[in-house]
């Protein structure tokens, strides 16, 4: 099985400043792939890279089996696309807008018209583009990305502007379609969104891809501690609890509660030693690390000189 | 070539909604019947200059300005502007290649120009023929072919407009080139070329040279087109000297034309597809 997206030792030079520096990846069927960075980190460069609107300086990609760069794109029937700024002609209709794009990609208009409804666009389809709201227009531009099912889904910072309700139906939509063998690659900021929903992580720091894995295998390489948080009744302030380790780091939060940071190795320890001692539990919490503390972890030690 | 034809159709769209269309209509229209109405009063109607080769001469004269204004106000915007609006970026996500882009809106375009031409213009025949005015079949052909090289004459500006638009960076850029461009042939060359002419007094420049020099400007070429291909029309103009000499056939002229669209056409497509968003 081929990959959907292939980048090997790709680099995008603008004059003297290194967009996207060395990067290789691959991206299979049904994989959900989140793609963090920081802006400028060259997130939009990498999505313009595949899309062949611009070439690389050097390295190739590979896109759905072609080469975007050489002006291939009849595999684009195949991609959805949501740009970070997305805009359409303010004088058509969004009707109009998506029948135009379901053309364009020969896929059945009465299907491409209901993605307007799946998206809570029904009843505003005939009113002229410019008069949408910010967070319509990022509905419309969803709506047509996801016209004929497309194999690989590009989606630059999708939920901005968007509000709770939509962002729930929209990440339905994709997890549905990643189910059912699309490939998706979302780039965002929110990453307590995507840290249940991301398969695989990609973070990306100055142009250079400083961590790839499922968030369990980052948790891993990373070592962060997780946070275990303990209610326990009748403990004095002041007082260590006698079945801590001596060596393990803690919190006292308002009186009843104990917060260990624990290494992944001592976790299960730990836990055990608490329940053996017998201490009057009230409560637990195992925290494992966010994607936001991951992400700062990598970016801290992708910063640090080697 | 689908793709082309989507283009075309929501460039057409757009043209009608934004009101293009409406103005560029009325506006030729208006200035057609205006000429309509002066051009036959000087002459009379028993001096027979026939009405409808007066308008010829009068209105070919005017579309020199006109037409290639219009086509540039259209065409400098094409791709800088869809590119600065952001809906360029969307649009070459999806399956089709930038030469059909380009394609597809020269072919709505052109549809609106001759649109406009065509309404526009005819609307002055329209009148002559109310008014009971006196209308032969070669008066007729030869205002025929002036819309027709008009159409051309636009198509050759709406190609520039696009090169124009192709390789420079931001809008304003792009409609100052163009401004400058129409400056440039509609009215310096011709004085220049005048002014050449008056100075070599006949020595250097031949009637080769002379050719050449004209078939370098469109708007020359259609000048020549339309004030010396037709005998009566010629006579009027007061270039049946120049038409009595004239070397180049209304086969050159027009070929003249169409070369001189196809290729600003293929650099505008070359220099669009070697563009980065």
């Amino acid at each position: 099985m081929t990959p959907r997206v292939q980048a090997t030792e790709v680099t995008k030079r603008y004059g003297r400043i290194e967009a996207v520096s060395g990067i290789s990846f691959e991206l299979r069927q049904g994989e959900m792939v989140a793609l963090i960075g920081h802006n400028g980190a060259g997130k939009t460069t990498l999505m313009k890279l595949m899309l062949g609107l611009i070439r690389p300086t050097q390295g190739r990609v590979q896109v759905l089996g072609e080469d975007p760069a050489a002006g291939q794109f009849s595999a684009r029937r195949h991609l959805g696309y949501l740009p970070e700024y997305v805009s359409f002609d303010a004088m058509l209709t969004g009707r109009e807008t998506q029948l135009f794009y379901a053309r364009l990609k020969r896929e059945a208009v009465a299907k491409a018209l209901k993605l307007l409804e799946v998206v809570g666009l029904g009843a505003a389809a005939d009113r002229r583009v410019g008069t949408y709201s910010k967070g319509m227009r990022q509905r419309l531009g969803l709506a047509q990305a996801l016209i004929g099912r497309p194999q690989l889904l590009l989606l630059d910072e999708p939920t901005t502007g968007l509000d709770p309700e939509l962002r729930q139906t929209f990440y339905e939509v994709i997890q549905r379609l990643a189910f059912e063998g699309s490939t998706v690659l979302l780039s965002s900021h929110a990453l307590t969104e995507l840290e249940e929903r991301a398969g695989r992580v990609i973070i990306m720091n100055r142009g250079v891809k400083v961590a790839d894995g499922s968030l369990g295998e980052l948790r891993r390489l990373a070592r962060l501690p997780a946070r275990i948080r303990i209610k326990v009744s009748g403990l004095a302030s002041g007082e260590t609890p006698s079945w801590l380790p001596a060596s393990a780091p803690y919190r006292r939060l308002n009186g009843h509660i104990v917060e260990i940071d624990a290494a992944p190795e001592q976790k299960i320890d730990l836990l055990r030693r608490v329940i053996a001692t017998g201490t009057s539990i009230e409560d637990l919490d195992v925290m494992s690390p966010s994607l936001d503390e991951l992400y700062a972890h990598f970016l801290r030690s992708a910063e640090r000189p080697q | 070539m689908n793709a082309i034809i989507t283009i075309a159709t929501k460039e057409i769209r757009q043209a009608i909604r934004n009101r293009w269309v409406l103005a560029a209509t009325l506006l030729l229209a208006a200035l057609a019947l205006s000429l309509t109405f002066l051009g036959s009063a000087p002459s009379g109607s028993n001096v027979g200059a026939r009405p409808l080769d007066v308008v010829v001469v009068s209105l070919s004269s005017l579309t020199i300005f006109l037409v290639p204004l219009i086509a540039l106000l259209v065409s400098h915007d094409a791709i800088v502007g869809d590119m600065e609006r952001g809906t360029m970026l969307l649009l070459l996500s999806y399956p089709v290649a930038r030469w059909q882009v380009l394609v597809g809106k020269f072919f709505a375009h052109l549809t609106v120009l001759a649109f406009a031409t065509c309404l526009g213009y005819g609307a002055a025949v329209a009148v002559l023929f109310a008014t009971g005015s006196r209308i032969d079949q070669e008066g007729l052909a030869a205002f025929a072919a002036m819309i027709g090289s008009s159409v051309l004459l636009g198509a050759v500006f709406v190609a520039i407009g696009y090169w124009v638009s192709a390789l420079v960076r931001d809008r304003g850029t792009a409609a100052g080139l163009c401004i400058g461009l129409w400056l440039l042939l509609v009215l310096v060359y011709d004085m220049a070329l005048l002014g050449l002419l008056v100075l070599d007094k006949g020595q250097n420049v031949s009637g080769a040279a002379l050719n050449a020099l004209l078939l370098l400007n469109p708007a020359d070429v259609y000048r020549l087109f339309n004030l010396t291909g037709f005998a009566n029309v010629s006579t009027f103009s007061g270039m049946a000297g120049l038409a009595g000499n004239a070397t180049l056939s209304v086969t050159v002229l027009v070929t003249a034309l169409v070369l001189w669209t196809l290729i600003p056409l293929a650099f505008a497509s070359l220099s669009f597809s070697r563009r980065e968003l």
